[in-house]
């Protein structure tokens, strides 16, 4: 093993060596991002565009409704509210649909020899690499009302008329889901293949059942991979754009569709697009920090 | 006997159907797409026969300049931002994974790894935002900029996996017998660090291929990528030749992974 | 370390060189989609050798918001709709066209000539006119549709099956032609009625698309919906069973022209584009593509004989006349548009 020292083979280059990293991502993403924030406290000029002058007004359109004169005492606004909220169930039952799926698939991987395990986690990892906008058109042309899915289910008489799934909120729920699962597959497979099972064998000498074991002796033992895993699907989830837009159709939004209307779309509202994106950064870096602090919690423990 | 008995315990019903179940739902809108692609019938979901008019049409027909066009941007911004991301981020994980413990370590990682953490429109919103209060004019250099940003952490990952499998006693006793830094990087670190480095691009280069919302916010007037193309057409509808080309990218992509299987199994009977 | 800083200049300088590389001789069109053959901006390219690029936009207000959030400089034309003309140019964001710098002037209409939303033809050229309304799927609706009621209050076999165009100056107007309010009103009951019917029309509609707008009628994700007449003749030639419908509260009509953008960074390019759409052949060549009508001299001769006799082209005899959406002061354009957040939201 190599001690602390040895290991700075190249301590007194440090700085030079993370300059380039950090100085790219100072300056085109950190700056970017507090240029935002200034941004949602400027005021949106008549027919787009922003003037450089402080305003509350794109909070003020979040939270509340003033009415169509603008002149009725402030009611909160549900709308905005609801669509972060739909988000984030839609997100949460994103990721859990993919740990159901995608736990019992990597561990069945894990298990696998090692040559039948590198089929599988091959045919895992194509459609992790293959293009998401492909991914999301090919599971819209699956399952609009003249697509393959519904012509078949009607040849085969199990329906007369088109299950009507397109522009549903369940559609892109299976889009979320569709999109994210090889994210939960990897990196719980990366942990059970770390895991000792004579820890398994231990627990079946003790006379325990073997749906006990999983519960009281794997899971605990994997739970970093599947806590990634969780990560890994949700937080893109949350501010995904093209299963939304692609397969909910411009009615069903959700965070990431809402924002790219203020920006792309017609509304041309940037103060209220950039404080909408604010409250999604603020919103997952909470999510990124409790993570952090179960991960430190189990370095302690450990 | 053991052998057997602890395979018995390895095992759970249920699992194995699941791991089908996953395959089948990974696989089949994209198979469905394969299959349509060869479609004699310009109604999309109707089948006419075999045909390869659609692939004929992506690289003969009107569109095909667009489409060629589109896919140099594509192919060359994806290179040079999985090139510039891969020497960023050696270095970076050198930096990181060869000094000793120092504050600001996590600090640096949290760094590193934000481009994952933020969530892409939010990126997204925030280059564009910056690239108009600057006045700097989208065009091809602001995409290129801001796929290096975000290729950064999918290019250090492996990386910074493979050098934390490398004892620094080899780099060490090149350095005792009087090598340079670089020598010693050059002529010890770096050949044991190729998969790591050549993986690194890999991901980056498919991950800068991959991106559409980015792209699409910082992109200038007149320039597309594929899939900042791709998507323009399908907002009018899902026409046969977009299956084609999205077939010919699956194949892209399994090409990619392939390469990228092979070149982690060099990693592994080397070490 | 050398080669390393060597290639990633190398790349970088590649990079900036293939973004400056077509910098002469280019033109830069800002277009709706779907609105010119490839074919037509090939022969233009060939005659004048140029490189021509286009990007799309689906709605008025988008190329509006695209223009205002940094994109003036960078398109050489772009083609709005008559009122969309007018704001652009009230904002100063059109450039002049000179006396005699366009050599085909002399090939527009006379009643395209001197037209309200640019007098004079100062700033643009007619590029096509037609009409905004919606098309049926007989085979799912067989009642009368000459309603605009098919959108605003539809019958239940049509509820949730429309398609809206994803743009406010022609849903609102639409909605307005169907109150039979006047589409700047002021009246605050007014606005209330329109605020009203729209927010209950909405659980009605399936989904807001312009760019999509042929294309979910044709494969059946909506049976009904708000389209432009040549955009429903294209999607009836593809499904028989549409319908396009000139309701009797009465439609929209608009002509979408082509201007001359401020800061054009090619504006000799941009006005040979022009006098190129000028040519009745030209613009006979996207008339037959697009479907909906010209406003230059000579073209009927050169046109499909499909679309000379075209229900979308040729409304019945009882129709009511068209209205131009109209361009409203800013305080009560802000109440329309908190109208339209209403319902996108």
């Amino acid at each position: 093993m190599s001690g602390l020292v040895e290991k700075s083979s190249f301590g007194g280059l440090r700085k030079p060596l993370l300059m380039p990293a950090w100085v790219m991502i100072g300056f085109f993403l950190i700056i970017p991002v507090l240029t935002m924030l200034v941004y949602s406290f400027l005021t949106k000029e008549f027919r787009g565009g922003v003037i450089w002058e402080f305003s509350l007004a794109a909070y003020d359109q979040f939270f509340f409704d003033r009415g169509l004169f603008g002149d009725e005492p402030p009611k909160i606004e549900w709308t905005y509210i609801n669509i972060f909220w739909r988000s984030i169930v839609q997100a949460f039952v994103a990721t859990i649909i993919c740990l159901v799926i995608g736990f019992p698939t990597a561990y069945f991987i894990a298990t696998r020899s090692a040559n039948t395990r590198n089929i599988w986690l091959f045919l895992i990892t194509v459609p992790y690499w293959v293009n998401l906008l492909i991914r999301t058109v090919s599971m819209k042309f699956l399952i609009r009302d003249s697509g393959p899915l519904n012509h078949w289910l009607m040849q085969a008489g199990f329906i007369d008329s088109p299950i009507h799934l397109i522009n549903t909120n369940f559609a892109v729920q299976l889009g979320l889901f569709y999109s994210y699962l090889p994210f939960m597959v990897l990196p719980i497979y990366a942990s059970v293949e770390r895991y000792n099972f004579s820890l398994s064998e231990a627990s079946a000498d003790l006379y325990a059942g073997r749906w006990t074991t999983l519960r009281r002796i794997v899971l605990p033992a994997v739970k970093p991979g599947i806590i990634a895993g969780c990560i890994l699907v949700f937080v893109p989830s949350l501010g995904a754009f093209l299963a939304p837009d692609l397969l909910g159709g411009a009615k069903n939004f959700m965070i990431g569709t809402l924002i790219e209307e203020q920006f792309k779309g017609a509304s041309g509202n940037w103060p209220f697009g950039a404080a909408a994106s604010m409250l999604l950064l603020s919103l997952v870096l909470v999510v990124l920090l409790f993570y952090a602090r179960s991960q430190s919690k189990q370095a302690l423990h450990h | 006997m053991k052998e057997k008995a602890l395979d018995q315990i390895k095992r759970y019903p249920g699992f194995f159907p699941m791991a089908v179940l996953c395959l089948f739902l990974l696989y089949t809108p994209l198979i469905i797409v394969m299959i349509y692609s060869f479609n004699d019938s310009p109604s999309i979901t109707r089948w006419g026969g075999f045909s390869l008019r659609w692939y004929e049409d992506v690289f003969f027909g009107l569109e095909a300049t667009k489409l060629r066009k589109a896919a140099w941007n594509s192919v060359t911004i994806a290179t040079m931002a999985a090139i510039c991301a891969t020497v960023i981020a050696t270095a970076a994980a050198v930096g990181m994974v060869r000094s000793a413990a120092w504050r600001g370590k996590t600090a640096s990682f949290a760094i590193l790894s934000l481009p994952i953490m933020v969530p892409e429109i939010v990126t997204a919103v925030a280059t564009l935002i910056f690239f108009s209060t600057i006045g700097f004019k989208a065009g091809y250099a602001t995409i290129l900029i801001a796929h290096i940003v975000f290729c950064i952490p999918f290019a250090y990952l492996p990386i910074a996996a493979r050098l934390e499998g490398i004892d620094s006693n080899y780099e060490q006793a090149a350095l005792d017998l009087y090598a340079s830094r670089w020598q010693a990087f050059k002529r010890v670190l770096l050949p044991l660090l190729a998969p790591g480095i050549i993986s690194g691009f890999l991901l980056a280069f498919i991950i800068s291929l991959d991106d559409f919302i980015i792209t699409n916010f910082v992109k200038g007037a007149g320039i597309e990528t594929l899939p900042t193309a791709i998507f323009g057409a399908i907002r009018q509808g899902i026409k046969p030749n977009i299956m084609a080309i999205s077939t010919l990218m699956l194949l892209v992509s399994i090409l990619f992974v392939t390469v990228s299987y092979f070149v982690g199994r060099m990693g592994e009977t080397k070490k | 370390m050398k080669t390393i800083f060597k290639t990633t200049a190398l790349a970088v300088a590649l990079g900036l060189g293939s973004a400056a590389a077509h910098a002469e001789g280019s033109l830069s069109i800002y277009h709706w989609f779907e609105y010119i053959p490839q074919d037509l901006l090939d022969k233009f390219a060939k005659e004048h050798d140029v490189e021509v690029t286009m990007d799309t936009y689906d709605s008025n207000e988008s190329l509006l918001a695209s223009l205002k959030a940094g994109k003036m400089g960078s398109y050489d034309v772009a083609v709005p709709s008559d009122y969309m003309v007018e704001i652009l140019s009230n904002d100063g964001m059109l450039d002049t066209i000179a006396d005699g710098e366009l050599a085909n002037i002399g090939n527009i209409e006379d009643k395209w000539m001197d037209v309200a939303f640019d007098a004079g033809r100062k700033h643009s050229i007619p590029y096509q006119w037609g009409s905004t309304s919606f098309s049926v799927n007989r085979d799912v609706y067989k009642g009368d549709i000459g309603s605009l009621a098919m959108m605003f209050d539809p019958p239940a076999d049509l509820s949730g099956k429309i398609n809206v165009l994803d743009s406010s100056g022609e849903v609102l107007g639409l909605a307005s032609i169907y109150l039979g309010i006047p589409q700047c009103t002021t009246d605050r009951d007014q606005l209330k009625a329109l605020n009203k019917l729209v927010l209950e029309a909405k659980p009605h509609w399936a989904s807001f698309n312009s760019d999509g707008a042929k294309d979910v009628l044709v494969s059946g994700d909506a049976a009904a919906g708000m389209i432009w007449n040549g955009f429903g003749a294209k999607a009836r030639g593809e499904l028989a069973s549409l319908e396009y419908s000139y309701p009797k509260e009465g439609y929209i009509v608009w002509m979408d022209n082509v201007v001359l953008l401020k800061d054009a960074p090619n504006r000799a390019n941009a006005l040979k584009f022009m006098d190129f759409l000028l040519e009745p052949e030209n613009i006979a060549a996207v008339t037959n593509f697009a479907q909906y009508t010209a406003g230059v001299k000579g073209v009927n001769a050169l046109l499909d004989e499909s679309l000379k006799t075209s229900p979308e082209n040729n409304p019945p005899a009882d129709a009511p006349a068209g209205t131009f959406v109209q361009v409203c002061d800013e305080p009560t354009q802000k109440l329309y548009e908190q109208i339209w957040t209403n319902v996108k939201k």
